[in-house]
């Protein structure tokens, strides 16, 4: 059986939407930087290092080879992994992998974009079948767009609802997170006056695009607890990276992908009431109409309880069950390093280090990915051991 | 470490152009993959992808090949390099003990794009991508400085080529089994001084899938199985300006961790053949010191000896090695799956007799900037 893996330092840079002070390997290494220094272990002790963005938006080819000037990686073992919008989250899981494996002690995840080098949905369009789904649903906004109005035709759930969403996640970036791209409080009214992008959502309902670049150090069990007093241990991955072609995996109401993961992640942490058991989630919200209709996905609500599950505040940050303290995916995308945004943000509650976005008592918590095909991938993270 | 077996291999004949798309190659090296294992794609938990955005032309990739790999209902990762890294993501997955079987596929049709341009996206956007760098011209300043600092000759690098296409005409897979001789390559088109036509890989298509089993999951497969044995990656600098492109000592940090894990101190009395990624002659040279199948600059004494051909005491690519087929990515998992055939004992026409132990070896970015390296053992 593997080794039980902690997380035990976490950096991100401040995001931005354009960062012209540094190229991406500086941005790299900022994070990278900060990482050690929350970790308080120098490069030396890394044993490998895996990395992932998407190569093109910044149009570098073998980015594991590049990067290495951004963290030193002279003769050390590194590799790439890439999944799209999912990439932060699967170099997360492959961190995860890394020491879970035993073949490495300590080692160091990076998730990095910067995005203000590209058309960012001019290259996000060439992921899509090129011969009968590019022409139609190109981009990354189309289909979130298209879910969400079924989503509202079955269950009566609004726009508004989803400017629920944007008004907490913007409103959490702007008064807790220093690190956020967008921080400025915005009203539903703010939300509701800004211009479609396409019906149901408008410019404020969506996330942007950022620079900006996450590293999370993962170490085994001794070495974590030596490193760190109170580490993020990881006790649930699950990922479903379900398929090629947008037509077999749009799921118009709720998401199949990340119902799977989040089943999956469950189990291996031994998790079977998560409303009651997590106590906050950082998540993968592309959209604010994500914020609705994909919480029945992860057990939260029943089907088509989303719009009542929002409008009752209990996921704000003084609720009972915070979701995306950060201010989460709605104010900060540097795309390749989003996910991994995430599962270090989770990793920071559970170790009582979010600083002024601390959920207070935080001890276990959920992070998710998303992108691809509609792909979804679930992280869950906690300061105890064991769950049961 | 835990006993991990490959117990499926399966690989596309590479072509030049083949009809097939790409998720076309990878089904079919998937279900052959599968059969050569006995297995159905039901008793895989979980998959790794080997796709490359730049060769794809495409963002996220590896969506291209999610259904053809079975990778809908299982979770599944994609590593953006050489399939050696894939498969070694797949041994880490079921060392992880959260899977019991991995499927790895890596493919890459050559025929659709441009590779000058491509592998010119390797490097540094502001300095080195204006001089016209690319995997050809980036590699002639490599063989040019080995060639220089050891006293190597055109000739000697020209035998790896001439030996490696012969060694593909016992290969139904390789690309271009040719019957040339020294001369042929010396006389061939000079592409980037001293590189020549004859010195380099082809342009390909095609695909390579692996299966992986923990021990007690490889005893209902079909084939014996095949142990890994050691597994080593390591990483040089970036810019060709920092790096000594003669110096081998990143390779030889892979290939000591994979000794180590495997327990080898003498690679070259153990291993009974190797499987390496000569994109061009010189570097089966240079990598055979790296790997410490000779000493640092013995690299053309080591051809000359004749004890890398088929019959001799280390057989170096009795498949052809890349020079005879090059699919990037899924060249190295090639190198992998030829290492199986050869421990297996079914390597056919190019069966190196009594194969026990084989050494796999795949690189990445330009000059061999990373190396991963496996040694595999019946």
């Amino acid at each position: 059986m593997g080794k039980l893996t902690a997380i035990v330092g976490v950096g991100q840079t401040h995001h931005k939407s354009k960062n012209s002070e540094c190229n991406g390997q500086e941005l790299i290494g900022i994070a990278v930087r900060r990482a050690l220094k929350s970790a308080d272990i120098s490069i030396k002790e890394i044993d490998a290092v895996v990395v992932a963005n998407m190569d093109h938006f910044e149009s570098i080819n073998y980015v594991d080879m590049w990067s290495v000037l951004g963290f030193g990686g002279y003769k050390k073992p590194v590799m790439k992994v890439t999944t799209g919008g999912t990439s932060g989250s699967a170099v997360g899981h492959a961190g995860f992998y890394h020491v879970a494996s035993g073949l490495f002690d300590i080692v160091l995840a990076i998730g990095w974009e910067q995005n203000s080098e590209s058309d960012t949905t001019a290259a996000i369009v060439t992921h899509c079948e090129p011969f009968i789904e590019r022409d139609f649903y190109g981009g990354a906004i189309g289909g979130l767009a298209s879910q969400y109005s079924a989503y509202m035709d079955k269950y009566g759930a609004t726009e508004e609802d989803a400017a629920l969403v944007s008004v907490r996640d913007r409103c959490n970036a702007a008064i807790n997170n220093p690190y956020a791209h967008l921080r400025q409080t915005i009203s539903v009214k703010d939300v509701m006056n800004s211009r479609y992008i396409a019906y149901p959502l408008r410019l404020l309902h969506m996330c942007p695009r950022s620079d900006g670049a996450c590293a999370v150090i993962f170490a085994e069990e001794k070495k974590a607890k030596k490193i760190n007093k109170k580490p993020a241990w990881v006790l649930g991955v699950g990922s479903s990276h379900g398929a090629t072609y947008l037509g077999d995996s749009i799921p118009f109401l709720g998401l199949k992908s990340l119902e799977k993961a989040a089943r999956d992640a469950y189990k291996m942490a031994g998790i079977t009431k998560p409303l009651k058991e997590i106590d906050v989630g950082e998540l993968y919200l592309p959209s604010a109409s994500a914020g609705v209709s994909w919480m029945e996905s992860m057990g939260f609500c029943g089907e088509g309880g989303g719009p009542k599950f929002i409008r009752s505040g209990i996921t704000d940050i003084d609720g009972d069950f915070p979701i995306n303290p950060s201010g989460g995916v709605i104010s900060t995308n540097c795309i390749g390093a989003t996910g991994l945004i995430r599962i270090g943000e989770a990793a920071l509650q559970v170790m009582g280090r979010a600083e002024k976005r601390q959920i207070e008592g935080a001890q276990v918590a959920m992070a998710t990915g998303f992108g691809g095909c509609f792909w979804s991938d679930v992280t869950i993270i906690s300061s105890k051991k064991k769950l049961r | 470490m835990e006993r991990v077996a490959i117990v499926g291999i399966a690989q596309t004949k590479y072509q030049r152009i083949s009809p097939s798309s790409h998720d076309e190659m990878a089904f079919e090296v998937t279900r052959e993959a599968l059969d050569d294992a006995g297995l159905e794609i039901t008793d895989i938990d979980n998959t790794v992808t080997c796709t490359n955005d730049f060769w794809d032309g495409r963002t996220i990739s590896c969506m291209t090949i999610t259904d053809a790999t079975g990778s809908s209902n299982v979770p599944t990762t994609n590593v953006e390099g050489d399939g050696t890294y894939g498969v070694l993501m797949g041994l880490m997955r079921i060392l992880s003990g959260h899977f019991n079987r991995t499927l790895i596929v890596a493919q890459s049709k050559g025929s659709v794009g441009i590779s000058n341009l491509i592998t010119n996206a390797i490097f540094d956007p502001l300095f080195e991508r204006m001089l016209g760098l690319d995997a050809v011209n980036s590699a002639a300043l490599q063989a040019r400085r080995y060639m220089t600092k050891f006293g190597i000759t055109p000739e000697q690098c020209a035998k790896a080529s001439v030996k490696n296409h012969k060694n593909a005409q016992k290969n139904p897979y390789a690309q271009l089994p040719l019957d040339i001789s020294v001369e042929d390559v010396l006389n061939s088109k000079m592409l980037a001084d001293p590189i020549r036509l004859l010195d380099t890989s082809p342009i390909s298509d095609g695909a390579c899938a692996i299966i992986l089993a923990r021990e007690s999951d490889s005893k209902k497969c079909r084939n014996k199985p095949i142990w890994i044995k050691g597994v080593g990656h390591s990483t040089d600098t970036y810019h060709l300006g920092d790096r000594d492109l003669a110096d081998v000592s990143v390779l030889a940090t892979a290939a000591k961790t994979a000794y180590d894990m495997a327990g080898i101190k003498n690679p070259k009395e153990v291993i009974n053949i190797a499987e390496i990624y000569d994109a061009f002659s010189y570097m089966e040279l240079m990598w055979t010191e790296g790997l410490g199948f000779c000493e640092r600059g013995e690299g053309g004494d080591l051809i000359d000896s004749g004890e890398t051909q088929i019959g001799g005491s280390l057989p170096v690519n009795p498949s052809g090695g890349v020079l005879s087929a090059h699919a990037v990515l899924a060249a190295g998992m090639a190198r992998i799956a030829e290492v199986v055939l050869q421990l297996r004992g079914t390597a056919e026409d190019r069966q190196v007799r009594g194969a026990k132990v084989g050494l796999a070896h795949g690189i990445e970015g330009a000059c061999g900037q990373g190396h991963c390296v496996f040694v595999l053992g019946s």
